[in-house]
């Protein structure tokens, strides 16, 4: 069961970055042929390209290797990996090979770590988390496409605030959104004459006013943001004079 | 030794200045025997920890802890590494050592939390109970209840390899009524509320494990954690992290300016900057596990603010074969031109080259333990695609006090050529894809005056090496080949030659009995395990074990 390719919704060409990050499939079959039994070579992961931390995208804990498994343990060479050896280049092998008790790394370590990242890994669906990245989906209402933002590239909530700004200028009716969203010094206004407010959706899935907690824990519960309408926020927005609390 | 009076024996060992060695001798002799306070035993050879030896081959604890009840009953301290070990063997070491104080068991197996029910049960003067790294069936919490109210006795606990919930209230009194706490390694199940209330219990704490500390929290969790945290003025090491959010981050700062030790190396969630967010505060470190997302960057922010680093552990987190490594020979380098106190070494990395390694020797002449691991076996020199050979004979040839070595990526007999030639002091070398004929494990073996481990395993050593100098095995401890080319008959030959050693081998797939059919066929032989013995053939083989 492999997840979809992430594609971006406008299809423009992606930063840099994005590419550095691509998710690409490890196909089973696409190994050369091995005497040793199926289960020990089919791996169905994720390979980051560059970057990326490793997600494992089913169940499985990656099998410490069986004790019957071949007779010799003789390298399963990968298909095309000659001519990257040259270049001091992360390698990016279209199959996995497993050798038997290779990389010399104890089970107790394998395993502890499998349960580490089964755990991460479930918790966070919709953010695609990796070094020094994480990026998340914004929508806003009456957009007609989504973006998508690197919450690591602001430290604080200001930050954030303009970046979004930035990015859905063309849509807030001509609105400054700097007012909207509740930033340092600010306080957002109750909605009623349509100005935007900015909510996140947090890991249990409840829709929350962004400003209240602190940066660093916004930025480890936000699964993904949501530009409301003002006039749809009215439950959700601070009262006037309310000092958000922001430590960055 | 029974030809001579007790004192005249007691007055010739007083000369024998190491410990281990006054240690090996009173296991043979009799006479000293009964008075055994420390018993250290190692079982399954080093290569069972990466599933090259197959369950079942041996290593039990129970003959020994068996005979120790019958025969020293002042018994005080057990360790054990690498050993079968079960609930009734534990049951019979609880009930029969009326003095025992201390039981490290390390990368075992075999036992459940029932059998640590019972040491704690009966130990009443327990000082350390330490579980490193073993494999422990869960049957439920029962056993931290098991501690009589009586024992207070607890200098170091640590639970941290326990897979299952532990039950806070016990643990907190546990905690309580130790004032004497040292060191304690808690595992996942603990909570920050729990870890906050026992740390108020212990000012005198030097080394800590903690339990998760997750992002789903409250923050007067984490700020009652820090306020702990800060009545612990001795805490030098610092290790656990399950889970860890890097939100917890900053409420570790505080502690930071004082840790000697830290280990992260079990905790992917925490990115390059968490890690160097943290460990740049940590000024006075000696001792950093960590994993490789840490990465070259990061490793240069190591390099820049832990000036009296002496040992760095960098782990995989990517298992597989030629997986990714975010770590090069670029954050070797950093950290051997910023930390030149540096003697202890282990390095997975995705890449290596020449230069680096020279240039890492000449910085850090200091190494003890040298173990490099390229993770693609066979992968050359990054810049110029040469085997890796000079770089490792610039580390054995500069660090002259090297006891530990062990080699990885593309190399040639010349290695060898260079360990056998500088390394006289490497008592234990691991060798895997490495070399080109014969020659190569000769080098090794009549060149290195001091060797007492070797393993190899998926190189191209033969019969020739084996018996080519025999009588080296006699002054070594073990000698282990797999997916080399030795075969049935160089280990015939060497048994026969050899008759204070086991020549263990083992053939998984229905090896025995083909053996038995062709006697002297020269069918290679998948693993080689031979060690001393003053006992002879060992009687608890299994079946595919055949000791010739």
């Amino acid at each position: 069961m492999s997840p979809p390719l992430e594609h971006d919704y406008i299809g423009l060409a992606p930063p840099e970055d994005l590419k550095g990050t691509e998710l690409r499939l490890g196909l089973p079959g696409s190994e050369s042929p091995d005497r040793r039994p199926p289960a020990a070579t089919t791996t169905l992961d994720l390979l980051p390209a560059k970057g990326a931390k490793r997600v494992f995208s089913h169940d499985e804990v990656p099998p410490p290797a069986p004790a019957a498994a071949g007779k010799n343990g003789k390298v399963v060479q990968e298909d095309a990996d000659g001519e990257d050896k040259k270049v001091a280049a992360p390698p990016q092998p279209a199959a996995k090979a497993q050798v038997v008790g290779w990389p010399p790394v104890r089970s107790y370590r394998k395993n502890t770590m499998a349960t580490s990242q089964l755990k991460s890994s479930k918790e966070e669906p919709d953010a695609k988390q990796g070094q020094g990245f994480l990026y998340i989906k914004v929508s806003m209402d009456g957009a007609p496409y989504l973006r998508k933002v690197d919450l690591k590239t602001y430290k604080n909530y200001k930050e954030l605030s303009l970046g979004l700004e930035k990015m859905f200028v063309g849509f807030s009716n001509g609105r400054s959104g700097s007012n909207a969203l509740p930033g340092k010094k600010g306080v957002s206004e109750s909605g009623s004459d349509g100005e935007f407010v900015l909510t996140y959706e947090d890991k249990d899935g409840d829709w929350m006013l962004v400003g209240d907690v602190p940066w660093d824990m916004f930025t480890n519960s936000c699964r993904r943001l949501r530009i409301m309408k003002g006039s749809d926020a009215i439950g959700l927005a601070p009262r006037a004079g309310h000092k958000s609390k922001n430590k960055n | 030794m029974t030809y001579f009076p007790e004192e005249v024996v007691e007055h010739i060992f007083s000369f024998l200045p190491s410990h281990s060695d006054r240690n090996t001798v009173s296991l043979v002799c009799k006479v000293w025997f009964p008075k055994l306070r420390v018993l250290t035993v190692k079982g399954k050879p080093h290569f069972a920890d990466f599933n090259l030896v197959p369950p079942d081959w041996g290593g039990y604890a129970a003959p020994w802890i068996e005979a120790a009840a019958r025969g020293c009953v002042g018994l005080e301290e057990l360790r054990m590494k690498r050993m079968v070990v079960s609930d009734e063997g534990l049951e019979l070491l609880a009930r029969s050592f009326p003095r025992f104080k201390a039981l490290v068991l390390i990368s075992c197996e075999g036992f459940s939390t029932e059998g640590l029910a019972d040491i704690a049960s009966h130990c009443k003067f327990l000082r350390e109970l330490d579980l490193q790294e073993n494999d422990v069936e869960d049957r439920g919490p029962r056993w931290l209840s098991c501690f009589p109210d009586s024992c207070t006795s607890l200098v170091s606990l640590n639970f941290a390899c326990i897979k299952g919930e532990v039950d806070s209230a016990s643990l907190e009194r546990l905690v309580a009524k130790s004032p004497n706490l040292r060191s304690l390694r808690l595992n996942r199940a603990v909570s920050v509320d729990t870890l906050s209330k026992i740390l108020m219990h212990t000012p005198n704490l030097e080394d800590l494990g903690t339990g998760n500390l997750t992002d789903e929290f409250q923050t007067e969790s984490y700020l009652r954690l820090t306020n702990a945290l800060e009545k612990c003025k001795m805490l030098k090491s610092l290790s656990g992290f399950w889970d860890a959010s890097p939100v917890c981050v900053p409420f570790i700062y505080p502690l930071c300016h004082q840790l000697t030790g830290l280990n992260l190396s079990y905790t992917p969630t925490l990115d390059y900057s968490d890690l160097t967010r943290m460990i740049s505060r940590c000024v006075k470190l000696q001792r950093l596990w960590v994993l490789d997302c840490i990465s070259d960057k990061g490793l240069q922010v190591v390099a820049s603010s832990c000036k009296d680093l002496q040992e760095l552990r960098v782990f995989p987190s990517d298992f597989y074969v030629a997986g990714y490594s975010a770590v090069t020979e670029e954050g070797l380098v950093a950290i051997s031109s910023g930390c030149p106190k540096l003697s202890s070494l282990l390095y997975f990395c995705h890449q290596m080259t020449n230069d680096a390694l020279i240039t890492i020797a000449k910085n850090c002449p200091n190494f003890i333990r040298f173990r490099l691991c390229i993770l693609e076996p066979r992968k050359p020199d990054a810049m110029t695609n040469q085997p890796l050979d000079e770089g490792f004979g610039a580390i054995v040839r500069e660090c002259k006090g090297l006891r530990r070595l062990s080699i990885s990526g593309l190399l040639t007999d010349k290695v060898f050529m260079y360990i056998g030639k500088y390394a006289k002091h490497l008592e234990m070398l691991s060798i895997a894809f490495a070399g080109d004929s014969d020659d190569g494990m000769m080098h090794v073996l009549n060149g290195c005056k001091n060797l007492r481990k070797l393993e190899i395993r998926d190189s191209p050593f033969g019969d020739g090496a084996l018996l080519g100098n025999v009588a080296k095995y006699e002054t070594m401890r073990s000698l282990w080949m797999s997916s080399c080319n030795v075969t049935l008959k160089g280990c015939e030959i060497l048994a026969s030659k050899m008759p204070m050693l086991n020549v263990e081998i083992m053939n998984e797939l229905d090896g025995s009995s083909e053996m038995e059919e062709n006697p002297g066929d020269f069918s290679k032989v998948e693993k080689l395990y031979v060690y001393r013995t003053t006992a002879g053939a060992r009687g608890d083989a299994p079946n595919f074990v055949k000791i010739l």
